[in-house]
């Protein structure tokens, strides 16, 4: 058995598991946050997709020993103060979710996306890295507007600011 | 219409939840003292049970119990079945063998149950599953449904000879054969239609808790109609009578058609919960996904279009051959049949049609309604022919399809349906407007140049929604109802809350049709909550599937708010001292009509639960129900291009553009039916370039059971759509609505196939076009 230590959406956090707990399972079952989820076996679908020290990972390809000392947002953490985050908006304004089950994974990989691409998104960057998150419900076409429109708008505040 | 009534682009209710992570799935659900199953499954196609040891796995680490298929007989719990009778042309019923929860006897297929683990952890049940040791006598396997009807082939049902489950026809055979015979031109083909595996992505998931105080049992499940579900397991697999179970099926992670069904699994973790005295939880991985979930499609057909020296159609002969799989699914004997043959008249003027269908057991996973379901094998079909006709008559594919539309209605065919309404013309010059039709030469001639095949194929489809009357489909075997339920609970503060039989699993119901009681009653839609999928909350309903929810699920609530509303102007009357018919409904007031005297919705449903003061003989209380059984199926119709360029060196397609022109009816929210769209064109390119469920016919092996090896559309497989609507109302249902959830499923694979055999000039291609089959055919033709 493991005994495991991370920072998960700033809180700290510990758990005891097997040693062959996948991350994604941790955050399930330990932690009770059940945004994050499994849908395929061969770390194919992206519906496990969390930040892990900065790098967008998928939660089920990493043991969750592995994680340890780590600091992890998931969906859960995303929303501030109640008030959902631009691209958490972009989907509901565009209509980029159905069903909701790939939307966690989704939205962290469009997060994680808009922050090494910045405002300089087009349809053919977005496609392409959405490779490994895979929709059964939206044929893509929203999800990839809402992105657009995100990294549009926080490009633009970027720009604003600076 | 106003700002969140019928026709607004309202943004969903339901997202919140979905986009912060706090959709509550079924695997999300914990209760106190719950365990986990694994199921034992058949690694043999086909084999006999000849030995089962389990002493070892029971008692191992973290393992509450073991069950296999002997216990679950002497616990009397039935066989699964499939709810439509169909009959022979010989009169005589559908041979259904028997399909037991966990097998016994024989295994039929790879994935067949034969054991639940039930332990601490899912890990510790895995463990034990690998343990438990079965004894198999492997029988020889057939997979591919052509050759299972062949003699000398393994026999997988006893109650099936030579593995028939019936031999269905509809139509004039005598009428098609004479009109064929005295044809100008025959356009005959050999139609496939792919074996695809749904996949919604959340895998299926089931929760059984046995509250033995009470000897009732709840099920959390992944359904797209707990009603049906709590029917089912009680009045044919002895679960437990209808009043002892409560079935839940919360948020659910899409469906497609294969959430319909009752599968093994929910039976068999009720029961366990009961033998084990535990809440028993099982989810599906995406190989059991894949193993288990019912497939969809899966025909081999041959046609002969027939025409007249004018290019009009005569007459239409198909003959089908349908693969079930190894076992009656629910709905299984309804999708080649009654959802199939009942729309071969397409968007023409056929006066003879014949088709016959036989539908075949094969050593593979149960086949069943996958978005669609049947109608997209019948517009496969024709559209395919139609193309071809045109392509052999020389005339322009749009000009033969014009030649033959119906154009009068209502309308009947020679296949059963009484098309209502359409203007099939409209979608169509809408669509070749969108696509620049008349450009397309210059831009073939501009690929031309660059070494690029480009192609443009239509595809005109008619599809049948919200299967109806009940009567009717009563007597075409059904062994359910067909209508839907609702009911409308005023609270006393005027806030409201919609009980409905349908079940929303991405189709944004919480939205949609608190639209339609906010147009109808002008209150906000955050005061109205749409309340669906728990058997304990909603009275009765029959659930989501053959885009059913909008014309026959919301006019329930029509329904039931006409009700509702009779009563509080009557509230208001009385309390107006006004006459009840001068009352109307504006802006969440009831006012006189004429006046500026008014009372507030929130008083009058005060009124009603205070019942201080209301008209003599009136009961307290506003709230409603309803039953709406429809006067027809609806007929939502449309017109699909695709453009292609294809790589002569790689057999690479590229899809340039793809234009949608739908007639939907009237229509609630067009951004949730856009998506709707969206998605059924991505399942149907998925199905037309990348998808198909592999069995290796030797050993009857699923080879496409991951990520790794079936072909799901990626992003960047797909283009942006261009997606429009051109309406006619349907006259048979109060919004108009004829339903748009399966339409791009529908119509657009022909379209793709049209394209890319129009861009390579070779017309003999299967689904799906994989770049490997389009070089190959493209290589050929030169």
């Amino acid at each position: 058995m493991a005994n495991i230590r991370m920072t998960v959406n700033g809180r700290q956090v510990s758990g005891v598991c097997d040693d062959r707990t996948l991350l994604v399972h941790f955050i399930r079952e330990n932690l009770g946050l059940t945004g994050t989820h499994v849908g395929c076996d061969t770390t194919q679908c992206g519906a496990c997709v969390v930040d892990m020290d900065g790098q967008s990972v998928k939660s089920c390809s990493i043991l969750a020993a592995q994680a340890a000392g780590s600091t992890i947002t998931t969906i859960e953490g995303l929303a501030q103060n109640g008030d959902l985050h631009p691209v958490q908006e972009a989907f509901k304004a565009h209509h980029g979710l159905q069903c909701g089950f790939c939307t966690p994974g989704m939205v962290m990989t469009a997060v994680d996306m808009i922050r090494r691409h910045g405002g300089n998104l087009d349809e053919e960057t977005v496609r392409a890295e959405l490779e490994g998150n895979i929709c059964r419900c939206t044929g893509y076409h929203n999800i990839v507007k809402a992105i657009l429109a995100a990294a549009a708008e926080m490009g633009g505040s970027r720009q604003a600011a600076e | 219409m106003g700002v969140e009534g019928i026709g607004a682009r309202v943004a969903r209710k339901e997202d919140k939840r979905f986009l912060t992570g706090k959709g509550r799935y079924t695997d999300d659900m914990t209760v106190p003292g719950m365990k986990y199953a694994v199921f034992v499954r058949s690694p043999h196609a086909h084999a006999r049970i000849t030995g089962l040891e389990k002493t070892a796995a029971a008692a191992m680490p973290g393992v509450i119990d073991v069950l296999d298929g002997q216990q679950l007989l002497a616990d009397g719990i039935g066989n699964l079945i499939c709810g439509w009778m169909i009959h022979s042309r010989d009169g005589s019923p559908m041979k259904m063998g028997a399909w037991r929860p966990l097998a016994n006897k024989t295994v039929r297929y790879v994935g067949d149950a034969v054991a639940i683990v039930v332990a601490d952890s899912v890990a510790a049940a895995r463990d034990a599953a690998e343990a438990v040791v079965v004894d198999y006598e492997p029988l020889p396997v057939v997979t591919d449904p052509v050759k299972a009807l062949e003699a000398g082939q393994p026999q997988i049902h006893p109650e099936a000879p030579g593995n028939l489950i019936f031999d269905w026809e509809l139509g004039d055979a005598a009428a098609a054969d004479q009109a064929i015979a005295g044809a100008a031109h025959v356009t005959e083909m050999k139609i496939f239609n792919n074996r695809l595996s749904p996949n919604p992505m959340e895998p299926r998931s089931t929760l059984g808790i046995y509250d033995p105080g009470d000897d009732h049992y709840t099920c959390y499940t992944t359904s797209q109609n707990p009603h049906l579900a709590r029917l089912v397991m009680s009045a044919f697999y002895n679960v437990a009578p209808e009043n002892k179970l409560r079935v839940v099926a919360p948020d659910v992670g899409g469906g497609f058609g294969s959430k319909i069904y009752i599968y093994p699994e929910e039976i068999v973790c009720l029961w366990a919960s009961k033998r084990t005295g535990v809440p028993v939880k099982w989810t599906s991985d995406r190989t059991e996904a894949f193993l288990t979930d019912a497939h969809g499609r899966d025909h081999v057909s041959t046609v002969k279009m027939a025409f007249d020296g004018n290019s009009r159609i005569t007459a239409l002969k198909v003959d089908t051959i349908a693969n079930l799989g190894a076992y009656m699914s629910l709905f299984s004997s309804a999708v080649p049949t009654y959802l199939y043959a009942t729309l071969l008249s397409g968007q023409y003027d056929i006066p003879a049609i014949h088709a016959n269908v036989r539908t075949v057991y094969t050593n593979t996973a149960p086949v069943d309604a996958y978005r669609g379901a049947g109608r997209p094998e019948a517009t496969y079909l024709l559209e395919r022919t139609m193309e071809t006709a045109a392509r052999e008559l020389g005339i322009s594919p749009a000009e033969l399809r014009r030649i033959n539309f119906i154009r009068s209605f209502p309308h009947q065919t020679p296949v059963i349906m009484n098309y209502d309404a359409g203007d099939y013309d409209a979608s169509l010059n809408a669509a070749m407007a969108a696509a620049d039709w008349d450009g397309f030469a210059a831009r073939k001639a501009e690929a031309e140049q660059r070494g690029m095949k480009r192609g443009i194929g239509m595809s005109c489809y008619i599809e049948a929604c919200g299967i109806a009357p009940s009567a009717a489909v009563g007597s075409l075997g059904a062994g359910v109802g067909l209508w839907e339920s609702a009911e409308v609970r005023v609270n006393a503060v005027g806030t409201i809350e919609v009980m409905t039989g349908s079940h929303s699993h991405g189709q944004g119901h919480e939205t949609t049709f608190a639209q339609l009681v906010a147009d109808r009653l002008g209150v906000p839609i955050d005061s109205v909550n749409i309340v669906h999928g728990d058997t304990d909350k909603v009275q009765m309903g029959m659930g989501t599937y053959g885009s059913r929810s909008g014309a026959v699920g919301m006019s329930a609530i029509v329904k039931a708010l006409d009700k509702v509303e009779a009563k509080a102007k009557k509230i208001a009357a009385h309390l107006m001292e006004a006459d009840e018919n001068d009352v109307v409904v504006e802006n969440g007031e009831l006012k006189v009509a004429g006046t500026d005297r008014s009372v507030p919705w929130s008083q009058v449903a005060l009124a009603a639960y205070t019942a201080h003061n209301l008209p003599a003989g009136m009961e307290p209380g506003l709230k409603e129900g309803a039953f709406y059984d429809p006067a027809n199926f609806t007929f939502p119709a449309g017109c699909y291009i695709c453009e292609v360029e294809v790589d002569p060196e790689t057999g690479q397609t590229k899809i340039v553009q793809f234009v949608a022109a739908d007639d939907f009816g009237n229509i609630i929210n067009p951004m949730i039916v856009e998506g709707q769209v969206h998605g059924g064109l991505a399942q149907g390119i998925g199905q037309a370039l990348l998808e198909g469920v592999h069995y290796d016919p030797e050993s009857g092996q699923l080879l496409t059971a991951s990520y790794m090896d079936y072909a799901m559309p990626r992003a960047d497989d797909l283009p942006s759509f261009n997606v429009s609507t051109s309406n006619t109302p349907c006259p048979n249902n109060p919004l108009g609505i004829k339903g748009c959830g399966e339409a791009g499923a529908i119509g657009s694979p022909p379209a793709l196939i049209n394209a890319i055999t129009d861009a390579i000039g070779h017309n003999t291609l299967t689904m799906p076009a994989t770049p490997q089959k389009v070089w190959a055919v493209a290589n050929a033709a030169n």
